[in-house]
């Protein structure tokens, strides 16, 4: 009787750990698939701004500053040569800063009507909205990802194959206080009339 | 919220895929019944019979009946997206140059990443009534389409949250269910009328032979028998659309406020849901395109049924959809705790 229930307890936790060590692996994966996807979103959105900014250059020639911000920004944010989850920090400041000077934008173009009724201004519009929303759907889906993968390597149990799997906290991406904070700025007063 | 709602996800999925295996096993089941049990009356009635005369011995029916209802779930999982498609005139949207179609297409994508599914197929149903639905087998093979209505209707964020609401449907695998049963009820309805003519010539010929075999008094179990048998198989016969209908409501109702939480989880917006809902509330009229085969598979009852109003034993038996006022409460719910938990204001 003896050996059979050890045997018995046995497979079980090897059935167990198996089970364990796979999840992991499964979560490990899926986190570097979503920060993946961050990339692919975030390079459409650098092909995206040329384009925008040559749209709206010659309709804005009077909000200069807030169109070469949003260029600067932009260089800035390709320049950044980190890749992989161990860059977050490096790519996650560059790209929050272009997130905001894009935002100063579109609040800029808010504020113009005659500008918003080009038909290609509107377009644009939707495709800058679209890429942004796409760039902060895909770091909502790589931070839950993420989330899940660290509960799921510092739990008891599953923490006790962790260090099996090589798991690794993964960072989150985190919004930064200063772009998340800076209100677009617009001046009323270079408002033309409507 | 995300551990919570993952860990419904893996068993709605696991569950959806049982289902769909259990109504696959059900529905051939149902057929072999049909068949063999014609083949048993028809063995029973025979069996007395003179040497001379015909001896039903092999079982025909049931082979045959059996035969077909695989084929035609192997039909039906093959090409039920492409049916239920066809049957509402959807059409594809592929090079959108329409803005509000380029829209559509946006919200999509966006939809998908935020989900971590592939971007379904897109198609639009040309009725004036807002409504939207998701069919497909797995979310590679996925296919979502919303009316000319929809898109008339609602905002970007209210189209994203009803968008949200169907790639619900998508990842938890809802359409495998829900898709194969559509063209399962469909598959039944079209053979139970072919078939009613076969049935009426078979009860002839069962009655009297039945009445033949009391008559001669020799085995006196038989009789009873095969006269409960018969009148159970033609109940089966004649309940069988009935059945199906009643388990394609049945089975839909429920996954409707999982797939509301899941648009909510992708969007982050639960308002924008229940303004949409509210909406599509407003617009009374039924979605005309949408026929009662693929209603279990539409954000809201596409038929204008009073029961989706209510709730109850009644309702609960046969509305496809849960009442709508409970849905938008349980929406506002979570918008109102999600800008608690933000410090905002209750506006």
């Amino acid at each position: 009787m003896g050996p059979i229930i050890f045997l018995v307890v046995l497979v079980a936790v090897l059935a167990w750990l198996i089970g364990a060590y796979n999840g992991l692996i499964s979560l490990k994966n899926q986190t570097l698939n979503a920060f993946k996807q961050i990339d692919v979103q975030l390079k459409r959105r650098h092909d995206l701004i040329p384009n925008l900014v040559n749209a709206v250059k010659g309709a804005m020639e009077f909000e200069r500053s807030t169109l070469e911000a949003v260029i600067q920004a932009r260089n800035q944010a390709v320049k950044v040569n980190a890749t992989g989850p161990e860059g977050i920090k490096q790519i996650s400041q560059a790209e929050n800063a272009l997130s905001s000077a894009l935002q100063r934008l579109m609040v800029v173009v808010e504020q113009y009507p005659q500008l918003k009724a080009t038909g290609n201004i509107g377009q644009l519009q939707e495709e800058l909205t679209s890429t942004e929303n796409k760039v902060a759907f895909a770091r909502q889906l790589y931070n839950d990802t993420a989330t899940q993968y660290n509960t799921g390597q510092q739990q008891f149990p599953t923490n006790l194959v962790a260090g099996l799997a090589k798991a690794q906290r993964a960072d989150l991406w985190e919004l930064e206080d200063q772009a998340d904070k800076a209100v677009p700025q617009v001046d009323l007063s270079m408002k033309p009339k409507a | 919220m995300s551990d919570d709602t993952s860990l419904n996800l893996f068993q709605q999925q696991e569950a959806n895929r049982r289902r769909t295996v259990l109504l696959v096993i059900g529905f051939v089941a149902f057929f072999a019944w049909l068949g063999f049990g014609g083949d048993y009356i028809y063995y029973l009635s025979t069996r007395d019979a003179p040497s001379t005369a015909y001896h039903h011995v092999f079982p025909w029916f049931g082979i045959a009946l059996t035969v077909i209802a695989l084929l035609t779930a192997w039909y039906a999982y093959a090409t039920g997206p492409e049916k239920v498609l066809w049957s509402t005139g959807a059409r594809a949207v592929v090079d959108p140059t329409d803005p509000q179609e380029k829209q559509l297409v946006n919200v999509v994508e966006e939809m998908a990443i935020a989900a971590g599914v592939p971007r379904p197929r897109i198609w639009i149903v040309d009725d004036p009534d807002p409504n939207a639905f998701a069919t497909g087998t797995d979310p590679l093979h996925a296919h979502i389409a919303v009316t000319r209505g929809l898109l008339d209707l609602c905002n970007r964020d209210e189209l994203q949250a009803v968008v949200g609401h169907e790639l619900g449907h998508v990842k938890n695998l809802d359409v495998r269910l829900m898709t194969m049963l559509a063209a399962l009820v469909g598959a039944v309805a079209l053979m139970h009328d072919g078939a009613t003519r076969v049935l009426r010539g078979g009860t002839n010929l069962g009655g009297g032979s039945g009445g033949g075999s009391r008559g001669g008094g020799k085995k006196g179990g038989a009789g009873p028998l095969l006269a409960i048998l018969l009148v159970v198989w033609i109940l089966s016969w004649i309940l069988a659309p009935i059945i199906t209908q009643i388990l394609a409501l049945a089975v839909s109702r429920k996954r409707e406020y999982l797939a509301d939480a899941m648009s909510a989880q992708f969007t982050r917006n639960p308002l924008a849901l229940a303004g949409a809902l509210q909406k599509i509330e407003g617009a009374v009229a039924p979605t005309t395109a949408i026929k009662r085969g693929a209603a279990h598979l539409c954000i809201t009852d596409p038929l204008g049924r009073r029961l989706t109003a209510r709730e109850g034993l009644f309702a609960d038996a046969l509305a496809t959809h849960p009442p709508m006022a409970k849905r938008i409460a349980i929406l506002r719910g979570m918008g109102y705790a999600q800008l608690k938990k933000e410090g905002g204001s209750v506006a």
